[in-house]
């Protein structure tokens, strides 16, 4: 158990993003876990998904839910804290902390909002590297993450690949899929039509709920599958024996995701959702802007890219595809695509399969970083 | 692929395979099952190995022993490699099961120069006499039966040296394994199994 945690947060001046435009006065809230070592070679950064937040494991005071991949990050588990100094931050352009629209401008004195320059997965990793280089670390580890986590990831490979050791994406991919962009376009069309959206100035009045919420519900179906619907839901009913006939929702799994929708307005920022879902949108490290080849020698970065087989907004082909062409560029890349019936949410949920192959090949990527 | 494994005579195999691989070479097994060869001669020969698997359980197996390992079928996951990238290829008790035997042959001498091959013979003695008395051969090698068996390929190691002079293979060593020994007599009705290296004339 990691016990009580708090976050912090690291400021600096500026970031030059990916569009030309500038950002200026930042803030990156991130948490820690477990205690970097004298060479600082044990470092682990933690990217989240979508809507998570630098809340990774442990409790802050009072709180009764645990950081989102609490079953994954302490003593003893796959990010064993009592071996590596385990960090995450919320990423740019995010809500629970780090600056994003719903930040103040100091220029205007007031939340940014449609003012926020549109940022990319390469500015959010940009930011991430800042604050590595801030704790002094030189060279993770390993970087890991699932979902968007997992494309944070893939930019860190491409962007930073002498600041790693080892990394660990999981459920991505290399690039947004027609299909997966249209999810997300959905999604962000529910919250443009939501009249209290008001083109993104709604801070201090009516915020935009019923699209806010209705995005997420879309996201919420993405994230399983029809046989985990079947499983959770069947056509059950919530609190009667039989139809009512009448318009409003009776069945489970209406019940469950307006429930989704309702918690997730209380800690979501509709614009951070807009900003964050086209980042990703443009994310694209394919083709000719992925890996350089691997150098003939010397080559000690290893890999480990894991699939879950009923994910089908993440496909299993879009993570081989990542396996395939580290090792077409020379690269030692293992590849596991594990057997769930989670969809999506399975890299949330399948920790133990999970922890079996990231503990295992952490532990060796340190070991052979001891020998050298 | 990982119950053939068990089944078969390994420590001696993997030292008649340890003994023809150089020091520090490349490796790369195909269906290398929960990574046993693989470990063996990285341990052994220092070699730089990584292997492809099906079965997910063996894969986690293979991570476990710290081992680089590709989850996919054989003749699907080849291609992810570049040409000319290992020193061998590995076929051990996995070409039995393969469905494309000369393609995959081929796609093995494009990633790497030299091949080996082990797999269960189907002319040994045992298996003869099964069939002599009208049943299709269960034996320690072959231990499945006719309708659970993932074999899809019942080779003699005549079979083998043919199908390698047909394709102008090079046969460049040749292991045959008794039980508890190699034997060199007769062997293909005296090996329960067999090990081939072979290179490209």
């Amino acid at each position: 158990m990691i016990g009580l945690v708090k976050p912090k947060t690291f400021s600096f001046d500026r970031l030059d993003l990916e569009s030309g435009k500038t950002l200026e006065d930042i803030d990156i809230v991130y948490e820690t876990y477990g205690s970097l070592n004298e060479k600082k070679d044990n470092a682990v950064l933690i990217l989240h998904a979508f809507s998570g937040s630098a809340h990774a494991a442990g409790y802050y005071e009072n709180d009764t839910k645990p950081g989102w991949w609490d079953n994954m990050i302490g003593p003893g588990k796959a990010f064993d804290s009592d071996k590596y100094f385990i960090i995450c931050s919320n990423v740019l352009g995010g809500c629970s902390g780090s600056t994003g629209p719903a930040s103040i401008n100091k220029k205007t004195g007031k939340e940014y909002g449609l003012d926020f320059p549109v940022i990319t997965i390469g500015d959010m990793a940009k930011a991430q590297k800042k604050l590595i280089d801030f704790l002094g670390i030189k060279k993770l580890l390993s970087a890991a993450g699932g979902s968007m986590g997992g494309m944070q990831v893939l930019e860190w490979m491409v962007s930073y690949p002498e600041s790693l050791r080892s990394a660990i994406p999981i459920a991505a991919s290399m690039r947004h899929s027609p299909q997966q962009i249209a999810f997300n376009e959905v999604a962000r069309q529910a919250i443009i039509a939501d009249a209290n959206w008001k083109k993104g100035s709604y801070y201090g009045g009516e915020i935009p709920k019923t699209g806010l919420s209705l995005a997420r519900m879309i996201g919420h179906i993405t994230y399983m599958s029809d046989k985990s619907m079947e499983k959770k839901f069947a056509r059950n009913l919530k609190n009667k024996a039989d139809y009512s006939f009448e318009a409003d929702s009776e069945f489970e799994v209406e019940g469950y995701l307006k429930y989704q929708g309702d918690s997730f307005v209380k800690r979501f920022d509709a614009n951070s959702y807009l900003y964050i879902s086209k980042a990703m949108d443009y994310f694209d490290v394919s083709g000719v802007n992925f890996m350089k080849q691997a150098p003939a020698s010397g080559n000690d970065m290893r890999f480990l890219i894991i699939a879950f087989e009923s994910d089908w907004l993440y496909p299993p082909y879009q993570s081989e595809e990542i396996a395939r062409q580290l090792k077409l560029k020379g690269y030692d890349a293992t590849y596991c695509e594990i057997k769930s019936t989670y969809g999506h949410d399975s890299f949330l949920l399948e920790t133990d399969d999970e922890t079996r192959l990231i503990s295992s090949f952490l532990n060796r990527v340190y070991r052979e970083g001891l020998q050298k | 692929m990982k119950e053939n494994k068990t089944a078969s005579l390994a420590p001696l195999e993997y030292r008649k395979i340890a003994s023809i691989i150089n020091k520090n070479s490349s490796v790369l097994d195909l269906g290398c099952g929960s990574g046993e060869l693989l470990h063996y001669l990285i341990k052994t020969k220092s070699v730089n190995g990584q292997g492809i698997e099906i079965d997910e359980e063996a894969v986690y197996s293979c991570v476990e022993k710290g081992l680089t390992v590709f989850h996919s079928d054989i003749e699907g996951g080849l291609d992810a490699y570049p040409s000319d990238s290992f020193d061998y290829v590995i076929m051990y008790n996995s070409i039995q099961q393969v469905k494309n035997v000369y393609f995959l042959i081929e796609e093995s001498f494009r990633v790497g120069r030299k091949i080996i091959i082990g797999f269960p013979n189907f002319a040994y003695i045992s298996a003869r006499i099964s069939l002599l008395f009208g049943h299709s051969p269960v034996t320690k090698t072959l231990p499945y039966k006719w309708h659970d068996t993932p074999n899809l390929r019942f080779l003699s190691i005549n079979d083998f040296q043919k199908f390698c002079a047909e394709k102008k293979y090079g046969i460049l060593d040749s292991f045959f394994f008794a039980p508890t020994k190699t034997v060199s007599f007769l062997p293909n009705l005296t090996a329960q199994t067999a090990v081939f290296a072979i290179s490209k004339k």
